[in-house]
């Protein structure tokens, strides 16, 4: 029988190393400030390509408040734990990154800890940027280092206890965070392997269309099988995907880089910043993101395939009238406020697409085809793109909702959707924060 | 047959229920200050006030205005009294041919009675959806400054114009 000293002993071996490793887990060193480096120290071919990496990286999209200065962070970032506000990246000395080293850049974005060896939320998408390269890192830090210096300090996020105790960061990176650059596989061409880089990494897709598990992580098991972001669906880009007309690689290409598809509609909602920032990328690696991302959608089902060739053959053939002796109050809103762009033979953007081919009408949520009847699609500042008006202040839900619900049955090929009007009325609120922040 | 009320009156329209308002203002009531632009929603020459939101009367059918209150620029005042606003556009002579105007002025003054002291930027937000071709933009943003001012010390008394 082992006597008590003995059991003292192990339990408390145990709980050292059980520290040890703890502390392990937690612990992160702080890097030695430097002093900001002179924006003429960066070689301006690598600017110049951090430049287009921070755009395939979408960067401004959290870090630039509409209208504010770029880069200054400040931008909330609802979650279900709370809020998250982002953090200035411009190279200013007390504010935001100016004395953070290379190697402190590269370890954010590596491992989601900050210069002074605090844990980041993964709201900042480490766990797609783990797989950024070292020079490509290299060349962001370049770019952001040379941008104005803008002092702002970041806003305290606002979460809940537990949530609010980066430890518990440490935690989580422990069980989702999976390090390493991305390995490439050489059955598949260079292409085929530089979107896929840009895809899982820096340009982190995933992040809005992979659904997430209740501690905020991806659902690895789900890739790209859709998710929410800012009170809209990103729709799943996988074989799951609900659009009519089944993605190919030019299609992808053509809407990546110019924002919209005729066969597809306008990329709108958080997407819109997206393709407004692929716009000014080079060709070459929208065509490899494109590649790699029609071989997710994977080849369409027969079926599938050939309902696509139909719709498009019903599209082309002629305008989507409004169908005869429709009475009810969502036909009628049709014909009237709807169809004069969306049942023309004018060809986008000079014309709405045919609704029979609206993905946001075939996805199983409603959210998206609720948003852009509210606010309409306006272009993003510098952005060319159609216009379409919003009806938040001509309609109220329940007209929204008629309309909608009509939409769903004549275009979808869906069931219907339920609670709509419930829907509007929760897209209308929130749509009051989304058109705060479209202020210049 | 529905009644429709604008300006403070209440008519009785006999149209079909998806009739844009637009033709109905224009056509039946002769009201012309509303401008057909585009007729897509896409320029503003048409907004008017409905309800206190400045909306584009092309793409408004009529069975969206049950017991609603429309508001036309001829509805804001008169020729030899305008309201603050037209008479701030006026002062500031914001107009260059003037097809936009009416469409500025509407969601112009939308905009006022929500917000009393918009800021630059808020105007520009605002009026983003109005299109003018001619370039008076800075005359326009001038003058919802002015009307803003007017309003606030409620000083409506005639336009004091020089003669040119």
């Amino acid at each position: 029988m082992a006597s008590p000293r003995i059991i003292g002993g192990i339990v408390a071996v145990a709980v050292i190393a059980g520290a040890i490793a703890a502390f392990a887990v937690v612990w992160r060193p702080v890097l030695a400030a430097i002093d900001p480096p002179q924006p003429s120290s960066f070689d301006s071919a690598l600017v110049r390509r951090g430049r287009d990496l921070a755009a395939i990286g979408n960067c401004n999209n959290c870090h630039t408040v509409r209208g504010g200065k770029d880069f200054a962070g400040g931008l909330p970032v609802p979650t279900p734990f709370g809020t998250i506000y982002s953090s200035n990246i411009t190279p200013d000395a007390e504010t935001g990154i100016g004395r953070w080293s290379e190697a402190a850049f590269r370890r954010a974005m590596q491992s989601g800890v900050d210069r002074d060896g605090q844990h980041l939320y993964p709201t900042f998408p480490y766990d797609h940027f783990t797989h950024v390269s070292d020079d490509d890192d290299r060349a962001l830090y370049a770019y952001l280092m040379t941008r104005q210096p803008v002092h702002a300090s970041a806003r305290e996020n606002d979460l809940a206890f537990p949530f609010n105790q980066r430890i518990a960061v440490a935690g989580w990176k422990l069980l989702f965070l999976r390090h390493g650059t991305y390995q490439s596989d050489s059955t598949k061409s260079a292409e085929w392997n530089r979107g896929a880089y840009l895809v899982e990494g820096l340009a982190h897709c995933g992040a809005c269309h992979t659904p997430r598990n209740a501690l905020g992580a991806e659902k690895t098991q789900a890739s790209f099988a859709g998710g929410d972001v800012d009170n809209w669906h990103a729709y799943a880009i996988n074989s799951q995907s609900s659009a009519p007309v089944p993605w190919d690689t030019d299609a992808l290409f053509r809407y990546l880089r110019q924002g919209w598809h005729p066969d597809h509609g306008v990329a709108r909602g958080p997407m819109a910043e997206v393709v407004s920032n692929l716009s000014e990328v080079p060709e070459s690696d929208i065509r490899a993101i494109a590649t790699y991302m029609a071989s997710v959608f994977g080849a369409p089902s027969e079926q599938r395939k050939r309902r696509g060739e139909e719709v498009l053959a019903q599209a082309s053939s002629g305008p989507a009238q409004p169908a005869n002796g429709g009475t009810t109050t969502g036909a009628q809103i049709y014909a009237a406020a709807c169809a004069t762009c969306h049942a023309t033979d004018r060809a986008p953007p000079f014309g709405g697409i045919n609704l029979a081919l609206s993905t946001a009408l075939t996805s199983p949520d409603a959210r998206n085809a609720a948003n852009i009847v509210l606010s309409g699609i306006r272009p993003t500042q510098g952005e060319r793109s159609p216009i379409m008006p919003g009806f938040a202040d001509s309609m109220t839900d329940g007209q929204i909702a008629a309309v909608l619900d009509y939409l769903r049955a004549r275009f979808g090929n869906q069931p219907p959707w339920t609670n709509t009007a419930d829907i509007v009325r929760d897209i209308r609120r929130t749509q009051t924060v989304l058109l705060q922040r479209d202020q210049p | 047959m529905m009644t429709l009320k604008v300006n403070g009156q209440d008519h009785q329209i006999d149209a079909d229920p998806d009739t844009p308002l637009l033709y109905v203002l224009r056509e039946d009531l002769k009201l012309n200050a509303a401008k057909f632009g585009c007729g897509l929603g896409q320029c503003g020459a048409c907004t008017v006030i409905v309800d206190g939101k400045a909306v584009l009367s092309c793409v408004t059918p009529l069975l969206l205005l049950e017991g609603k209150k429309v508001t036309t620029l001829e509805g804001l005042g008169t020729v030899e009294t305008p309201a603050p606003i037209q008479r701030a556009f006026i002062e500031e002579q914001a107009a260059q041919c003037g097809y936009c105007i009416s469409g500025m002025v509407m969601r112009a003054q939308a905009l006022l009675q929500r917000n009393s002291k918009p800021t630059d930027a808020e105007i520009r937000a605002e009026l983003q959806l109005n299109l003018c071709r001619c370039g008076t933009h800075m005359r326009i943003l001038r003058a919802v400054h002015r009307a803003s001012h007017l309003m606030q010390t409620a000083d409506a008394s005639p336009v004091q114009r020089s003669t040119p």
